[in-house]
């Protein structure tokens, strides 16, 4: 099977309990364990806020991956916001441009199988993340 | 605007033929609804068609927003509040409104000539079709109050601090932890913790599904403010899962956990002196039995 892509406006706080919701149905179907379907679902918080309060809202492309080598749950998050200067910075923990407490982005990198980052300021950021069944 | 000769027609068309078609509107509507009753439905439409029949002879057929219109828009406006009360969609409650449409066109088709008649289709064509977007929009505001109110009361509910001792409140959360829940949250918590001198607050999260870097903060914020009034916090109900995810964000709770409530309301009798102990057959405690031998 190939994939099947679902995609979500991130425009209010509501957004971000969708893509909540509809990434624990997709790594449930998956087959992903509890743990696994846990931080997936923990590492998408993350990045459904991070492209609400500094993204200015965008989208969530969360996709199904089902192929002979491997099965799990994609998820790409994508903003035209002001993109992020220095990706070193933004991942460690502790540094907040707002007032988190700084450990969302390297939190998720660390939730995740793949963490991807493509960001340019005055361009967007656009983050993917997978949890592979294990 | 000027009234013109082809309004005054238009508004006696309405006011001569109220009777009539009141009668032949309910009829349209009337076969199989149990929500509402025959009378209230009449009521309702008499109230309008008579409303309806002063506007189109004073105001402008073309703009429902003017004053003229003031008595068929609130009369819409609690009409369709409690159409949306009692259960109705957007589309029956709007349906309401067009199905005048078929008595008034039938009332000028059979009075006037055509093209004053052409003239007054229109005219009440694009009139009512305004008053049903109007009612549609009243209807959906009215929901939309309905569920705000619904979800304020929701966070009042899921948010009972429960005292389970002298000087231990619990907290028991459930659901999601946004901004605007644990405001309230944190507030009762509080307020609670002053007004009965609480000296220990468990706050129980086995009803929250997840754990980020948002609701470890609100967590860290309520734990710090709760100290603030003199109470320690004990987390409960950290399922392995939500521990293990905690752990790789990498957040530092610094607070005293323990795995289920029970367990922290244990914790809590001891830290304010107290124990508990398993009761014999004869309902003395082993520990007072045990006194007792001794002695
Ligand atoms: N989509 C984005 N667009 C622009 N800047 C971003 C984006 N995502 C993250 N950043 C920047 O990276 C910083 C670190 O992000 P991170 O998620 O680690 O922390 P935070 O969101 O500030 O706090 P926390 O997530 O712990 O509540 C942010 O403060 C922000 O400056
Ligand atoms: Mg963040």
């Amino acid at each position: 099977m190939a994939t099947t892509t679902e995609t979500l406006a991130i425009v209010s706080g509501d957004d971000v309990v969708r893509v909540r919701q509809k990434v624990r149905v997709r790594a449930t179907e998956a087959g992903l364990s509890l743990v696994d379907q846990t931080k997936l679902i923990t590492a998408a918080s993350e990045l459904a806020r991070n492209t609400l309060d500094y993204g200015k809202g965008g989208h969530a492309d969360i996709m199904t991956v089902n192929d002979t080598a491997r099965r799990g749950v994609r998820i790409v998050f994508r903003d035209q916001g002001p993109g992020i200067p220095d990706v070193a910075l933004a991942l460690t923990d502790g540094f907040t441009s707002g007032n988190g407490l700084g450990h969302g982005l390297g939190g998720a990198r660390r939730l995740v199988d793949d963490f991807d980052i493509q960001t340019a300021v005055g361009q967007g950021t656009t983050v993917t993340i997978a949890r592979w069944r294990k | 605007m000027a009234k013109s000769a082809a309004q005054g027609a238009l508004a006696r068309l309405i006011t001569d033929g109220e009777a009539e078609i009141l009668a032949d509107w309910l009829r349209t509507f009337a076969t199989g609804e149990t929500r509402i009753s025959e009378q209230e439905a009449k009521a309702q439409g008499k109230d309008l068609l008579h409303a309806l029949g002063k506007a189109v002879a004073d105001g402008n057929v073309a703009d429902i927003g003017s004053p003229d219109y003031d008595e068929v828009r609130d009369l819409l406006t609690g009409f369709s509040r409690s159409r949306a009360l009692q259960g109705f969609s957007p589309s029956e409650t709007a349906t309401f409104v067009f199905s005048l449409k078929q008595p008034l066109f039938e009332r000028i088709r059979s009075t006037a000539d055509v093209k004053t008649a052409a003239d007054q289709l229109w005219a009440m064509s694009s009139l009512l079709d305004q008053l049903g977007m109007f009612t549609v929009e009243a209807f959906q505001k009215t929901r939309d109050e309905l569920i705000m109110r619904q979800r304020e009361e929701i966070e009042e509910l899921s948010t009972p601090v429960v005292k389970l001792w002298e000087g231990i409140v619990a907290l028991p959360l459930i659901g999601t932890l946004d901004s605007g829940r644990t405001q309230v949250v944190m507030q009762n918590l509080l307020e609670t913790i002053v007004q009965t001198g609480a000296e220990i607050a468990i706050l129980d999260i086995t009803g929250v599904p997840t754990v980020d870097t948002l609701v470890a903060q609100h967590l860290l914020k309520t734990v710090s403010a709760a100290r603030l009034m003199g109470a320690d916090c004990i987390i409960s109900g950290i399922r392995p899962q939500i521990a293990q995810t905690i752990v790789q964000l990498g957040v530092q709770l610094n607070v005293v956990s323990k795995a289920t409530l029970a367990d922290a309301l244990a914790l809590a009798l001891k830290r304010t002196g107290r124990t508990v102990e398993k009761v014999n057959k004869s309902g003395r405690s082993d520990g007072a039995l045990a006194a007792e031998m001794r002695g």
